[in-house]
């Protein structure tokens, strides 16, 4: 199946009736035939340093079909691609920037999960501190005006008698 | 008074800001690939495999570039605008076919007519990788010193193709 290459039909191959029986034979199937078969995997990568620089380095790019996954972990048929192209790259010396920068410049810096910082990404980086720093201000502002609007007003006679009374009241009560 | 307008001039701000992000397409990344001239390649032809195409033999010209394949279900979408625009001979389109089995894609342009000039075959993605290409079908328009003008992401409907490709062409060729 072809995942998601497609611009405007995004995968409607999940919701197919029927796929769940069938996945769940398979399982039931490979749980079966699992003691069977144990023998120790053989490794996916032909060389292992490869691989784990090209994920790491993967790890920060988003893939363009599935928006929210990482090239790294996305199956789609154009992460593959960008894979294959990443390692291509390392066993060619390239340096990590080196293969960020050949993204950026066919992608565009969408593909950066962490964007440089530069003037088209100033909003992005500082605004969140904008908006905290016009949270605090607001704040501040506020409790400045309340606390100017709080006047401390004396008791009248009446309260003050009140009063008066029930602390003599209390003052007994601890005597006894 | 104030106290009362701030909130609503507030909340008209969100609603602005809400309206605007939901009427962006979040599928639609901007190609840093526009202005800048178009990465060479060299692939062989869909109809005549022995012989290459080459973007740099068309310098001179005002071309499209629309990548294309068999599988693809919106190319199915665009196709008779690509069909009718060909019939029309305003520009010339040239298809690349992206990651496609070449008896399907001559399967697919006998059963639904050919609107390509020419086209050549990307079995393994690889210029499409340097075009930038993230899905099909997307169209590059390339003007006469071989630099990428605009991107069409999705397929080229009749009103793109009559509110930008075509003034863009027309201007281009000018």
């Amino acid at each position: 199946m072809r995942l998601l290459a497609s611009h405007g039909g995004a995968g409607r191959g999940w919701r197919r009736a029927g796929a769940f029986p069938l996945a769940f034979l398979c399982l039931l199937a490979a749980f079966l035939a699992a003691p069977a078969a144990a023998r120790e995997a053989a490794a996916l990568a032909e060389d292992e340093a490869v691989e784990a620089r090209m994920v790491t380095i993967t790890q920060d790019l988003r893939c363009l079909v599935c928006q929210n996954e990482s090239l790294a972990a996305s199956r789609a048929d154009l992460a593959m691609d960008l894979r294959r192209e990443v390692r291509e790259q390392i066993k060619l010396g390239k340096s990590d920037q080196e293969i960020l920068d050949f993204m950026v410049a066919r992608y565009g810096d969408f593909v950066l999960y962490r964007p440089a910082f530069k003037a088209t990404t100033l909003l992005l980086w500082v605004g969140p501190f904008l908006l905290l720093l016009a949270g605090v201000a607001a704040l501040a502002l506020y409790l400045r005006r309340r606390s100017r609007r709080v006047v401390t007003t004396g008791l009248t006679p009446e309260e003050q008698e009140q009063a008066d009374k029930l602390l003599d009241l209390g003052a007994d009560e601890n005597k006894q | 008074m104030i106290r009362y307008l701030l909130p609503l001039l507030a909340f008209i701000l969100l609603v602005a800001f809400l309206a605007v992000g939901l009427k962006l397409n979040p599928r639609e990344v901007p190609s840093p690939l526009v202005d800048k001239p178009a990465p060479p390649f060299a692939l062989p032809q869909l109809h005549q495999p022995d012989a290459q195409f080459a973007p740099q033999d068309l310098l001179g010209k005002v071309w499209l570039l629309n990548v294309w394949a068999s599988w693809c279900v919106s190319c199915r979408q665009e196709h008779p605008v690509l069909v009718r625009l060909h019939e029309s001979g305003a520009v010339p389109i040239y298809g690349l076919n992206y990651k496609d089995q070449r008896a399907d894609a001559l399967k697919w342009l006998a059963q639904f007519g050919d609107p390509y000039t020419l086209s050549f075959v990307d079995a393994e993605g690889r210029v499409g990788i340097d075009y930038g290409v993230y899905g099909v079908p997307e169209t590059y328009v390339i003007d006469k010193q071989g630099v990428i003008r605009y991107k069409q992401i999705g397929p080229v409907t009749q009103e793109v193709l009559d509110k930008t490709i075509l003034p863009l062409v027309a201007k281009l060729n000018a």
